[in-house]
């Protein structure tokens, strides 16, 4: 899905909630062609026997910064394309594959100065065991309100 | 300070990192679509500064690749931990301008705090924090990361 390049603020309540699955059953290929992409080659993450017999994993494990990725459509899907100010996260736990992975952000505060808006979301990521494996805030700059309404 | 390396930014590297998210937005690969929209032209997904790694001569986890060459000061272990393996605790990106396809983006990192805490399951964890810049051919600001890597000497347990 494209960006929503017609929200404003005025479209927008605190609270507001928005849920997005971004991972169906990772898959360990997904988990390479991130590799291939981001240049990290780092074995625990493309290498099952190193991942299992020497650094002593249960499987590969995902890129932290794959599941922030992912996480980031949330804020691109909803807010739309370069609104974003800033965006961080803490890594909480592991993404393995076959993980399913639903990002859940809200609509934490809005501050309106003049024609545009700042928003700031709260932002986590779950797995398919509902526990948390990042979390964090972005803020996000708007349009204050349509110049056609 | 000198910038670290520069990161040439096309626009398969950008359509390479936005499938590997599974991304279908076509502002990031689609540039008769792209140009229709505010942003006026493809741009990169919001974490792809990361992919800049590449380019980073001494980056430990290019892989087999050798290409850069690791620079003459350092080796490709350069700045591999030396506390065992580290994992990436926190990322933080504040953005300016868009990344986008023709640009030959400068990198410059520096280090920033650095702090110990006890682990959950014994053991001492080290935090180290990096800041890092992107620019523009004109010096303008694009992208500043912060990234916390954190060493536990091990394996976590769960």
């Amino acid at each position: 899905m494209a960006g929503n390049a017609k929200l404003t603020a005025a479209d927008l309540a605190v609270g507001d909630r928005r849920t997005q699955r971004v991972a169906e059953e990772l898959s360990r290929a997904q988990i390479a062609q991130y590799a291939g992409a981001s240049g990290d080659f780092n074995p625990i993450h493309v290498d099952e026997p190193h991942a299992t017999g020497v650094a002593g994993y249960p499987s590969v494990m995902a890129h932290g910064m794959l599941t922030m990725g992912l996480t980031a459509r949330l804020l691109t899907d909803w807010f739309g394309d370069d609104v974003l100010k800033d965006f961080g996260v803490r890594f909480l736990a592991p993404v393995w594959p076959g993980d399913c992975l639903t990002v859940e952000g809200t609509v934490a505060a809005i501050d309106v100065d003049g024609d545009t808006a700042v928003v700031r979301v709260e932002i986590r990521t779950l797995n398919q065991h509902d526990a948390p494996v990042v979390q964090g805030d972005a803020t996000v700059a708007l349009p204050a309100k349509s110049h056609h309404a | 300070m000198p910038d670290d390396y520069v990161f040439p930014v096309d626009s398969t590297a950008i359509l390479a990192f936005a499938g590997a998210l599974g991304e279908t937005n076509k502002v990031y690969y689609d540039a008769d679509h792209a140009t229709a929209t505010p942003v006026g032209g493809v741009i990169a997904p919001p974490t792809f500064a990361v992919a800049a790694n590449q380019w980073d001569a001494d980056y430990y986890l290019r892989g087999v690749r050798q290409i850069p060459e690791p620079t003459a000061a350092g080796t490709a272990n350069a700045r591999k931990p030396a506390d065992g393996p580290a994992l990436h605790a926190e990322m933080r990106f504040e953005y300016h301008r868009p990344m986008r396809p023709g640009m030959r983006v400068s990198v410059a990192r520096r280090p920033g705090a650095t702090w110990e805490k006890d682990g959950r399951k014994g053991g001492r964890l080290k935090f180290a924090e990096t800041i890092t810049e992107y620019r523009d051919e004109s010096g303008a600001l694009l992208v500043t990361t912060r990234s916390v890597s954190v060493t536990t000497g091990r394996p976590p347990t769960d």
